[in-house]
């Protein structure tokens, strides 16, 4: 009896992207892909998903350790606040860091006053937008790994003589690396898709601030055929994703 | 200055308190032995500065590391003990040369000495080939050896050894133990060693310190504690009797004494004393009879078979006297054969006064 809805579910889930590759218009890819606009798109869109994949990890990596480590006061409650940007609509973030962070925003005002230098719509801007959204599935992804290491090599360490920089460096990093990776892969293909706030923060020109999705949201108005391909380009570089990310999420938990 | 370890350490945690005090001299191998549960993992983590000490000093070579009066904690990367852990913790992802490297490494030392002096420190413990190999291709044995190098490379003030045969199986165990002892003869400075198995303890250390629910109920050679065990868990450790009582000398121009153990018969034992002592006595040293024994033999207590189990080559029978202690006897399979030992069988179990160790209680 279940096997009818599981297998709606699954035709439901892959169906579309069976459409996808079946209905794009093959013919016109190498002009599509080519033209300066969507090489231009799709070269921001990897340059802003990698930066804003860097900071997630220089930032995130911390802030993970910290959460994980045992005793921690209001570890549930910090842990909530980090997860509110995850399901947050993102149009919503891409307001919340106008009130902060535009020209006229609580941090915004001054940096403009002092400098003349404003984030909205600058690449900056889409870095920015990005990293929020991406920030979390980092965290928690790397706590998580955190988590289930054992603790007792930071002893191990300690004993040997190394300072808690130093064990953090060479003992807890090393042993959890393939976390972060996996959290790093993670956030890069969640900062690759992003569109609300980016588009809200950002703005959407060519060539700044039009980032994949944005181009594919704009191409279906004026060329369906070309929102297509780009939609493929950007489904083949999920699967890529995926396939790096197989042993993490094949594994038994 | 004084050299060594001299701790006082006291932990309290939930429904448990920790409170012995040890002290081991420089190339000193000492042992604390207990059950499961006793606080000798909690005494060996607050040694390296891994707990919290609620009161107490912990001076090593005259430097104090920990004094709760004075409020001195020295973090454990600052304290230079070496610590040997239960199951290792080899860093996984580094080579068997890596680890022994750490801990120059993070003292200072620039990469072409450590790698070298790791190098040589393999070769000691006789691991030299397998330098470039990872942790998870050791067996046991190699990974207790890194485990052991990887301590001492930084040339620490005091090791600690938690368990250090307890993850072996028991064919290596038996060779590692030997090899083991071998090592800690050559350190020079104070080594403790925590184990429950007073056979590692008894082969590994030059003096044991046994703890029994946090607390110090037994310090000697192991010799001594073998011979004159003070509480059950010792006695039942070296594998002898012992019952507690209170002695009395025999009347003017009789020999020997009679010990009082509760409601039950006095015992009758050699020698002349006085006031509370323990009585202990070998299993091997008690005979068991199926009938009333004839004659007049002293010490029989009329009991009856509560459990059987191998021994070696012998036959352990635990014997439940009615009014008197529980006493094991070892007897051969024939003799348990013949005598019809199974549980709930009557049985007659007598030891011989020239076989009783009596030795002051308290």
């Amino acid at each position: 009896m279940l096997a009818v809805p599981a297998l709606v579910a699954l035709v439901f889930l892959v169906l579309p992207l069976v459409g996808l590759v079946v209905r794009a218009p093959w013919r016109q890819a190498p002009q599509v892909l080519t033209s300066p606009d969507a090489l231009a798109a799709l070269r921001l869109s990897v340059l802003t998903a990698t930066a804003s994949t860097g900071i997630a990890v220089v930032l995130g990596v911390p802030l993970a350790w910290w959460l994980a480590r045992p005793g921690l006061r209001f570890a549930s409650l910090l842990r909530a606040v980090i997860t509110v940007p995850l399901v947050l609509p993102p149009v919503v973030g891409g307001v919340a860091l106008f009130t902060v962070l535009g020209r006229s925003g609580l941090l915004g005002r001054p940096l403009y006053e002092a400098t003349g230098f404003a984030f909205p719509f600058t690449p900056y801007a889409v870095v920015l937008a990005q990293t929020f959204v991406a920030l979390p599935y980092l965290v928690l992804a790397v706590e998580g790994a955190l988590r289930g290491a054992d603790r007792r090599f930071e002893d191990a360490a300690a004993t040997l003589g190394a300072s808690p920089l130093r064990t953090f460096l060479r003992v807890t990093l090393p042993l959890v690396g393939p976390g972060i990776a996996a959290g790093a892969v993670l956030a890069w293909a969640r900062a690759l898709g992003e569109f609300g706030a980016t588009i809200t923060f950002a703005g959407n020109f060519p060539g700044t601030t039009q980032t994949m999705p944005l181009a594919v949201y704009l191409a279906l108005e004026t060329d369906p055929g070309a929102a297509l391909l780009l939609s493929v380009a950007l489904l083949a570089v999920s699967v890529a994703v995926l396939a790096a990310l197989r042993d993490r999420w094949t594994r038994a938990w | 200055m004084v050299s060594g370890l001299t701790a006082r350490v006291r932990v309290v945690r939930d429904h448990f308190t920790l409170d012995v005090a040890v002290d081991v001299a420089p190339g000193e191998v000492v042992a604390v032995v207990g059950p499961n549960g006793a606080g000798k993992s909690t005494l060996l983590r607050a040694l390296a500065g891994l707990e919290p000490v609620g009161a107490g000093r912990v001076v090593v070579d005259g430097v104090p590391l920990t004094d709760t009066d004075q409020g001195i904690a020295v973090p454990p990367h600052h304290r230079r003990i070496g610590v040997v852990f239960q199951d290792y913790l080899l860093f996984p992802h580094l080579t068997a040369a890596a680890n022994v490297a750490f801990g120059l490494r993070a003292g200072g030392v620039g990469r072409a000495e450590a790698t070298r002096r790791a190098q040589n420190w393999l070769d000691r413990v006789g691991l030299a080939d397998l330098a470039a190999v990872r942790p998870g291709r050791l067996s046991g044995g190699q990974a207790q050896r890194v485990a052991l190098a990887r301590a001492l490379a930084p040339d620490p003030r005091l090791l600690l050894l938690d368990e250090p045969l307890a993850a072996l199986d028991a064919r290596t165990r038996l060779q590692v133990r030997g090899e083991l002892r071998r090592h800690l003869r050559d350190v020079a400075g104070a080594t403790l060693v925590v184990t429950h198995d007073p056979v590692d303890a008894a082969v590994l250390a030059d003096r044991l310190v046994v703890i029994e629910d946090g607390a110090v109920v037994q310090t000697g050679t192991p010799g001594e504690v073998a011979r004159r065990p003070r509480t059950e868990y010792v006695a039942r450790l070296v594998g002898l009797n012992l019952l507690a009582g209170t002695a009395e000398p025999a009347p003017e121009g009789r020999s020997g004494s009679r010990v009082r153990l509760g409601t039950a018969a006095p015992v009758v034992v050699p020698g002349r004393h006085a006031g509370p002592v323990y009585v202990s006595f070998r299993p091997a040293a008690v005979a068991l009879y199926a009938e009333p024994p004839g004659g007049s033999p002293r010490n029989v207590w009329a009991g009856e078979v509560v459990g059987l189990e191998p021994a070696g080559e012998a036959v352990r029978v635990e014997v439940g006297t009615a009014q008197g202690p529980s006493v094991v006897a070892e007897v051969t399979p024939e003799a348990a054969a013949d005598l019809d030992l199974v549980p709930g069988a009557p049985v007659w179990a007598v030891v011989k006064a020239s076989e009783i160790e009596v030795y002051a209680r308290g």
